[in-house]
């Protein structure tokens, strides 16, 4: 099993037709990931990729049953795209568009309240179960399926948290990233819920970064409620207060937001917390074999 | 982006905001004239510059007299101010703010922003006006008051309410502080702000309430739709090297370390630094080079990093997803080459194309230090510093 993706998703892309749509739409589909449709308005009746392209999301749910969106719109349609596809009776959306301005997003998730459908994202790299489904730009080949649960704020940084627990040949059950900005989707603790319910996830990998008092609110859910361990790292411990770290989130302000207090945070909760990220897959192997 | 004073105060006026009348100056002729055509016998001279704390550094001054407004102007047009939030090398003072002198019965404290926990845009007010607000919510938190507006109902009768009441205000006062806040929650939502910030705001002894200082960020994400504020940006208060990274579309922060970094992504730039510094080095900037990282990008970021005197090594960390470390390789080879880098240079290379990559750097003849792992790599860099 896994959390909210596997083989049987089916994905409707949301500008597919668009540079970035189209590139990396491509790669999931030569991942496995079971594309079923795109959308892009006036482009309906199209075939773009092996895919028929669509007007609307509703008319590509309509016809293809799609249950999962993913949005490469850019950036000044993107607040729009979400809630179309909110509206088209998906189950799921993940928003990779970066840049999204934050009054846009404000609105969104005042919206969203009256649906469903979770959200991930924006500005993320995307969700991935491992030989199953890949929905994002992540790239495929460092991951591998296996029993951990991968969540992050940031891009990259995932892709070392992945890679690294490849490498200690413990695999990923479903990695998250949740994205960089301040107003956003799914967050660590609906990720840790459901990590927590996956019977095929025995360890969870959380990487946070400075800004806003998520990481502080997951440790005290993971220490009333997560039964399984939790390897955290927090990026961010040398940024100055006052200065965004390229992330619109990662920013030090007001005295709050510091990594050392999501540290203290999540060290309080029991967490296994790691102040280098190079050690985040061999201290879950190390917790896991004892 | 930030705004000055000046022109944060025209958009309040623009928005119905009591604000002083006041004007700007370039030259001490020119804030003389100011003064004599508010007219009046108080005047206040202030500083034009992107930072708070200017009162304390001598950028803020009362004048009795239109000479004295250009006195006070001849000195401060020209320096460059440093306040505690400017960093040490001051921000330069191109203009200043002639304004009419207020009298002032209380001083309040008023601001907006996103509250990320709740989603929602949210006023904080206190009549702890003038102070410093951070402390004045570390210390008696009770005399902090928040309310978050909901996007699709916005500003209700008993927000503001709550408010007033909090700061203190009458009955009457209540009246015009409502509108006060409607029309900033308007402002905050058309101009696409990011923060706004009155600090403080000031009840008049006849009983009216004007915003002594304004101070308004528009979020840099929402520019593309806001093409009259850009126009108020002012380039020569930000800094040279962050705005040239800008240009290339590269993410720079410097800092105040001798290792300089470059990284494809946020957060493992962020992780980057630590590393750097929990190995005992100390990291010269936070330097994001993108995720669709090329070669003249990596030439750029060389020639950024290089620019800051202090920096005495490179470690380069690339996790290649979508970007090739095959082509960051080559960038890196052509931008040592082209740039003349004359300081060690540690690679660190991982992901697609990766065998390749390391291949191309083992092969350049460069004097480039291959690093295997993370922790490899910030070890070789501050081993590469001590020498």
């Amino acid at each position: 099993m896994s959390i909210l993706v596997d083989k049987n998703s089916k994905i409707v892309c949301q500008g597919i037709t668009g540079n970035q749509g189209s590139f990396h739409t491509k790669q999931c589909i030569e991942y496995g990931s079971r594309v079923v449709a795109g959308v892009t308005p006036g482009r309906g009746g199209d075939e773009h990729l092996g895919v028929p392209v669509f007007d609307t999301m509703r008319d590509a749910v309509a016809e293809t049953g799609a249950d999962v969106s993913m949005i490469y719109v850019p950036a000044p349609f993107a607040a729009d795209a979400i809630l179309e596809a909110a509206d088209s009776g998906v189950r799921l959306v993940v928003c990779i568009t970066e840049g999204i301005p934050v009054l846009d997003m404000v609105r969104v998730k005042s919206a969203l309240r009256d649906h469903e459908c979770r959200l991930i994202g924006p500005n993320c790299p995307g969700i991935i179960t491992p030989g199953e489904c890949k929905i994002g730009i992540m790239p495929g080949f460092i991951h591998m399926r296996g029993r951990i649960g991968v969540v992050s704020r940031s891009g990259t940084l995932t892709y070392e948290a992945v890679y690294q627990t490849t490498q200690n040949e413990l695999g990923q059950s479903t990695c998250i990233g949740i994205g960089g900005d301040p107003v956003r989707g799914m967050n660590f603790i609906e990720c840790l819920e459901l990590f927590e319910a996956d019977p095929d996830t025995d360890g969870i990998i959380m990487v946070g970064e400075i800004g806003g008092t998520d990481e502080e609110a997951a440790a005290e859910y993971i220490q009333s409620h997560v039964s399984k361990p939790v390897v955290a790292y927090i990026a961010g411990v040398t940024a100055p207060p006052g200065k965004r770290m390229g992330h619109a989130g990662a920013i030090v302000a007001g005295g709050k937001g510091t990594a050392t207090a999501k540290f203290e945070a999540l060290d309080a909760a029991g967490v296994a917390t790691v102040r280098s990220p190079a050690e985040l897959g061999s201290r879950m192997r190390e917790i896991l074999t004892d | 982006m930030n705004l000055h004073e000046y022109q944060s105060k025209r958009l309040f006026a623009d928005y119905g905001i009591p604000v002083p009348r006041g004007i700007p100056a370039d030259s001490p002729d020119a804030a003389i004239r100011a003064a004599e055509d508010l007219g009046g016998k108080l005047w206040v001279v202030k500083a034009q510059v992107h930072a708070g704390g200017r009162g304390k550094a001598g950028g803020v001054k009362l004048a009795r007299s239109p000479e004295e407004v250009g006195q006070h102007a001849d000195g401060m047009l020209g320096i460059r101010l440093v306040t505690h939030q400017s960093g040490p090398e001051g921000l330069p003072v191109n203009i200043v703010y002639v304004e009419e002198g207020s009298e002032i019965d209380r001083e309040l404290y008023l601001s907006m922003l996103v509250d990320r926990d709740v989603s929602r845009v949210a006023f904080i007010a206190s009549a702890a006006g003038g102070m410093d607000i951070e402390q004045v919510a570390a210390d008696t938190p009770e005399q902090i008051f928040t309310v978050a507006i909901a996007p699709d109902a916005g500003v209700q009768d008993y927000q503001a309410r709550r408010l007033a009441f909090g700061l203190g205000l009458d009955k009457k006062q209540m009246r015009q502080f409502a509108g006060l806040i409607r029309n900033l929650y308007r402002l905050y939502r058309e101009c696409d702000a990011s923060l706004v910030e009155i600090n403080p705001l000031i009840i008049t002894p006849d009983g009216s309430i004007v915003a002594l200082d304004a101070k308004i960020n528009i979020e840099d994400n929402a520019l593309f739709r806001q093409p009259k504020l850009l126009e108020l940006r002012d380039p020569t208060q930000e800094d040279d090297r962050e705005r040239d990274a800008a240009e290339h579309d590269l993410n720079y922060v410097s800092l105040d370390g001798d290792i300089a970094c470059m990284v494809n992504g946020a957060g493992l730039a962020m992780a980057t630094m630590d590393l750097i510094k929990l190995h005992g080095g100390e990291p010269a900037n936070f330097l994001d080079v993108g995720g669709g990282a090329t070669s003249e990008r990596v030439a750029a970021a060389f020639k950024l990093i290089l620019s800051n005197e202090n920096v005495s090594a490179i470690l380069v960390n690339i996790f290649g997803g979508i970007v090739r470390c095959d082509l960051i390789a080559q960038g890196i080879i052509s931008a040592v080459k082209e740039v003349g880098v004359m300081i060690p240079v540690v690679a660190r290379l991982e992901g697609t194309n990766v065998s390749k990559g390391r291949e191309i750097l083992a092969e350049s003849g460069l004097d480039i230090i291959a690093a295997s792992d993370l922790t490899d790599a910030a070890q070789k860099v501050v081993a590469a510093v001590a020498r």
